[in-house]
């Protein structure tokens, strides 16, 4: 009988099977696991926490826009578009962006650096972790201290200038922070000394997810180091590249760390999100400050949106 | 006005965007907060500061020792706050905001009653205290202040004095002679130290207004004006000394890179001439020259070089001021906490500060106000009605006399690092007051 039973059980099973009415995951659940719901609990953590974070203060500045709050009464008037026209009657308020371009000019030098020496690290070199470590670290760097340690760097007579003239160099000696021509070029290359290890670091691991044997057989028919770069690893890394591309121009748009605790946007070194902040704080104009930040919001959505457009996002096949 | 709680500035943002963390996680100050049954104040309290170098270093601990001996039953907490003026008035949106802090300075007077309680009205409390017309509404004090400040220059007594300058200048113009004759005597010092990059240090210049034309009413007048910064005014007074002395290049190389906590030293070892701060900073500016081994005795003060009828006159003011949160549930204590501190907890004179009692002594660090016989002048509060004029016009005109931008960008100016001239300057900050004016309908 047993023998008999299997049989037909086993029969049954097989035809489900080839009539792949239950595929494996519409099976029963056993014991806790597998319930439909279990993702969702896990998701449902950083789903608050970004909702409470993120997209309710979002909302609530959308809401402050259209009012002429103060950031402190009681009562929030509802004065509609008023704000928006008001930022768009006053040139002076976009002005800024010119500033952007410092940051955006000094991107490119960013991403080339770290591109190279992303590849000379994912070479076998002598101390790479050493380097690897020494690049990264920048990043890590609390803002405050940056800002001090720069500043003494930039400082009449500080550490630049002593360098300058250990090398005899003392007519290139000037205000790095106080001259309104350079300070934007002296506050960019700060930003690049901080953030290039962030780029460094992506373009490295996307270098390093390159199979080996690609590399094996261009040098068996015998590519040189940069042609290796040429032909495999630029062409591999471009969907990185193209992501820090994004990132450096929505970045550019929005810096504010680095210039606000360095010069605090004074000297002509103010970008718009400092315009903003100053708006919002310093002259107690919490609508109008909201409704630039909605502005560069948008801007920056729209700029992003465009260039996806012109660069289209492509799947790399090495092979 | 506000000088404590400046120094980090730069974190204002960061500061701000952690206070709202932050509120959320210290919820309830003090709940248990009854009084007894015969009406002594008990329970706990909840005090906000700025001043958190007294914090670390014991000195309010004492003060509540001291407090609790007289009465026993409350329990005081304290929180110090580095940017303070910034991260409370973001948690002034919130119930929680302590049970006693200082008025936040950018709180105008008619927002007063939304968020403290009335302490009395200000013709019985002027009895006791002086300096509460500045945040007073309506016949009511809302805040008393724990120490009065004046205004006017510190200066290095030796560097001064082997430039040969022993008079105090009474004009702008002796001034710059004065600060030239520093640099003739020796080029490494700088004459005038203008703090341009912590910013707040500008501000300082502010609290002279009124002093020039010896006017209590100016900042009422102001309110009234659609060009304060015409010839003979005190802004144009001021300003223009700003930038003479930025202009002849008297003042540090680089104000990109000027540091606030360098300054102190600077000064006492005879690097800085001279740096122009309120009354607050002569013992900051004292102690740094101790520490220096040149003695308290080089830091001196000067009023601002100009005179009324052969008279310096100098404005006096409260410095923070002690509010009761309005949704205190120990406002009993709270009150009790308040009058203790102005009156027996000794912080008045232990800072150096004219107290803020009417009968209070002067204090040591003033004597050179008194031998140069300066007259004390205290602004006369606006009138009914328009409490909150002069800081509406202010903040909607976006000149911001208080703010670090508006004088940075006369330094700038001046120092030809902008290629404005000082009356293209004054010219755009006029019709900004006007347009502020006209849109606040005053």
């Amino acid at each position: 009988m047993a023998g008999v039973s299997d049989v037909v059980r086993a029969e049954a099973a097989g035809t489900r099977n080839e009539a792949g009415l239950l595929p494996a995951t519409a099976r029963k659940p056993r014991g806790g696991w597998g319930w439909r719901g279990t993702p969702y609990v896990f998701l449902a953590v950083p789903l608050v926490l970004l909702v409470v974070f993120t997209y309710l203060p979002v909302v609530n500045m959308f809401w402050y826009s259209l009012t002429s709050w103060d950031g402190l009464d009681k009562t929030k008037e509802f004065v509609g578009l008023d704000n928006y026209v008001a930022v768009f009657t006053r040139p002076e308020l976009f002005r800024v962006f010119y500033v952007s371009l410092y940051y955006f000019a000094a991107s490119f030098v960013q991403m080339a650096l770290a591109l190279y020496f992303a590849t000379v690290l994912s070479f076998s070199t002598r101390f790479r972790n050493l380097f690897k470590g020494i690049l990264f670290f920048p990043y890590l760097i609390n803002g405050v201290a940056i800002a001090l340690i720069f500043v003494f760097f930039f400082k009449p007579d500080g550490t630049l200038d002593s360098i300058l003239a250990l090398f005899g160099a003392e007519n290139l000696q000037q205000q790095w922070l106080g001259n309104p021509d350079i300070n934007n070029i002296s506050l960019a290359s700060t930003s690049v000394w901080r953030y290039m290890g962030l780029n460094f670091v992506l373009f490295l691991g996307a270098i390093q997810s390159i199979p080996g044997q690609l590399y094996e057989a261009a040098e068996l028919d015998g590519a040189s180091r940069f042609q290796q770069f040429r032909y495999i690893i630029a062409p591999s890394i471009k969907p990185i590249i193209g992501l820090s591309f994004i990132l450096a121009i929505s970045g550019s748009l929005a810096v504010f760390e680095i210039p606000f605790i360095m010069t605090g946007g004074a000297n002509g070194t103010a970008t718009f999100v400092i315009q903003t902040v100053d708006m919002a704080f310093e002259s107690l104009k919490v609508g109008l400050g909201s409704a630039m930040a909605v502005i560069l919001l948008v801007i920056v959505l729209v700029v992003t949106w465009v260039q996806r457009k012109v660069v289209p996002e492509e799947k790399v096949n090495l092979t | 006005m506000f000088p404590h709680a400046r120094r980090t500035r730069l974190l204002a943002v960061a500061a701000i965007a952690s206070t709202v963390a932050l509120t959320a996680a210290c919820s309830g100050g003090g709940e248990s907060a009854e009084t007894n049954e015969d009406g002594t104040p008990s329970g706990d309290l909840l005090v906000l500061t700025w001043r958190t170098d007294l914090l670390e270093d014991g000195t309010f601990d004492e003060y509540a020792e001291r407090f609790n001996e007289e009465y026993p039953d409350v329990t005081v907490e304290f929180e110090g706050l580095t940017d303070y003026e910034g991260e409370v008035r973001t948690r002034m949106n919130t119930e929680d905001y302590g049970d006693v802090l200082g008025v936040v300075g950018t709180v105008t007077p008619d927002q007063f009653p939304d968020f403290f309680e009335p302490l009395g009205d200000v013709e019985e409390l002027e009895q006791e205290y002086r300096f509460l017309r500045d945040k007073a509404f309506e016949g009511k004090a809302y805040g008393i202040p724990v120490v009065g400040n004046t205004q006017g220059i510190v200066y290095n007594t030796t560097v001064w004095e082997e430039a040969g300058v022993t008079e105090p200048p009474t004009t702008p113009a002796e001034f710059v002679d004065a600060l030239k004759a520093i640099k003739a005597n020796d080029p490494e010092v700088v004459p005038l130290y203008t703090n341009y990059k912590d910013g707040w240090p500008l501000t300082q210049w502010e609290g002279h207004r009124g002093e020039i034309t010896a006017n209590p009413n100016y900042v009422n007048e102001m309110a009234q004006s659609d060009a304060p910064w015409t010839e003979g005014t005190d802004h144009y007074v001021i300003d223009s000394l700003l930038w003479d002395v930025v202009n002849q290049g008297l003042t540090e190389k680089d104000p990109t890179t000027t540091n606030w906590e360098e300054s102190k030293s600077l000064l006492a070892n005879g690097k800085i001439g001279s740096m122009v701060l309120g009354s607050w900073a002569i013992q900051q500016m004292q102690q740094a020259a101790e520490d220096a081994g040149t003695g308290a005795d080089t830091i001196g003060y000067l009023p601002f070089p100009h005179q009324v009828d052969g008279k310096f006159y100098a404005q006096v003011g409260g410095d923070y001021n002690l509010a009761i949160n309005k949704n205190s549930d120990n406002k009993v204590a709270a009150r009790a906490w308040i009058d203790w501190f102005n009156t027996e907890s000794g912080y008045a004179e232990a800072n150096g500060g004219l107290s803020p009692l009417k009968e209070g002594p002067t204090p040591e660090t003033l004597k050179d106000f008194e031998a140069l016989g300066v007259e004390y002048l205290e602004l006369t509060p606006a009138p009914a009605g328009k409490e909150s004029l002069f800081a509406d016009i202010d903040s909607e005109s976006e000149v911001g006399t208080n703010t670090p931008d508006y004088r940075q960008r006369i330094v700038d100016a001046a120092r030809g690092a902008s290629g404005e001239t000082k009356d293209e300057i004054f010219e755009d900050l006029n019709s900004k007051w006007a347009a502020g004016r006209a849109a606040v309908g005053g």
